[in-house]
């Protein structure tokens, strides 16, 4: 799972959890792998993005690196700015773990990279 | 225009495993290789749709699909599965391929959109039709993923509900036209087939989202 999945990812759709996001990370194994920078389309994305669960989640699982907290304003035209961003958002994955319902404190496992967000039948 | 020749995608697609035990109620059967990579290269060359954009697949089974979309250059592509077998499939046809497609495990009708509304340029599926246990699956899957597009849809329905599907389709907000139409060699997977394979007349349509 890479930061940009996790960062759609929210556990809603458990019964009694209203808003369910940002998810926790616990990440037992990370992988950092190099993915061709595409620059367009890390500024397309961005407006997509919720920023502030982006770098909370980089910074718990330690790869924020220099990401400023906040979003900055001339982010379309930034390259170097642009590559920090799809380090974070691309290149970083969490093999194995956990992420975690910030409202139930429910688990949802991840294994071979893959979070797992099925639920119970009591759960729905 | 896309990096490759169709004939080279379509022998990468070739070399995925499918799946071992295909289970009845999920209604399981690959794509093949032949039609998934004629439904990317179009979706490719003749609108541009796949290089550079963020793409879902939805019910990826053994990932035939995400992985030809990522061969073409997509630059997110999401797999979206209720199955753990066929996701095992899959983790290993991609460590082959080298190629990294993601993947989230999930009840689709029930999990999606969520925040994953409008985030994808292009929704790519082979739904499961609707047969014995769950008519009208490939409907709610087509509502879901116009839900999820913010430009188009490309799917697999039957040519004999072409009609309902075009019109379910409107309500939705997307505008249907049909690509192809295709013979689709269903081969015997289930014990309740009779036959040793069956041909049935299947629509390639591409849904632009208005």
């Amino acid at each position: 799972m890479k930061l940009l999945t996790h960062n759609m990812l929210t556990s809603k759709c458990l019964k009694g959890v209203t808003v369910g996001y940002p998810l926790g990370i616990v990440a037992k194994d990370i992988k950092v792998s190099e993915v061709d920078f595409n620059s367009e389309f890390i500024a397309r994305i961005i407006p997509k993005l919720d920023w502030a669960t982006l770098w909370k989640a980089a910074e718990s699982i330690g790869h924020v690196g220099e990401l400023p907290q906040t979003l900055i304003q001339d982010f379309e035209t930034n390259e170097e700015f642009l590559k920090k961003v799809h380090h974070v958002l691309l290149e970083v994955e969490v093999i194995n773990g956990d992420l975690l319902c910030p409202e139930s404190g429910r688990k949802f496992p991840i294994n071979d990279g893959i979070p797992n967000m099925l639920l119970n039948e009591d759960e729905v | 225009m896309a990096s490759i020749q169709l004939r080279k995608l379509e022998e990468y697609l070739q070399q995925l495993d499918g799946f071992e035990k295909p289970k009845v109620l999920l209604e399981q059967y690959c794509t093949s290789a032949h039609i998934a990579s004629h439904m990317l290269y179009c979706a490719q060359v003749q609108f541009n749709d796949i290089e550079g954009h963020t793409v879902a697949d939805l019910g990826c089974g053994c990932g035939i699909l995400s992985l030809g979309a990522k061969i073409l250059g997509a630059s997110h592509v999401i797999g979206f599965e209720i199955d753990s077998d066929a996701l095992k499939i899959q983790s290993q046809n991609f460590s082959e391929m080298e190629l990294f497609v993601e993947a989230v495990q999930c009840d689709i009708l029930q999990y999606l959109p969520g925040r994953f509304e409008k985030y994808f340029d292009t929704v790519i599926m082979n739904p499961p039709f609707g047969t014995k246990h769950n008519a009208g699956t490939d409907i709610k899957f087509l509502e879901i993923a116009t839900k999820l597009a913010s430009n188009t849809v490309y799917s697999l329905h039957k040519t004999s509900t072409r009609n309902y599907v075009l019109q379910k389709a409107a309500q939705y907000g997307a505008k249907g036209k049909v690509i192809a139409e295709l013979r689709y060699d269903l081969p015997k997977a289930y014990k309740f087939h009779r036959k040793t394979s069956v041909d049935i007349q299947v629509d390639f349509i591409r849904f632009e989202l208005n």
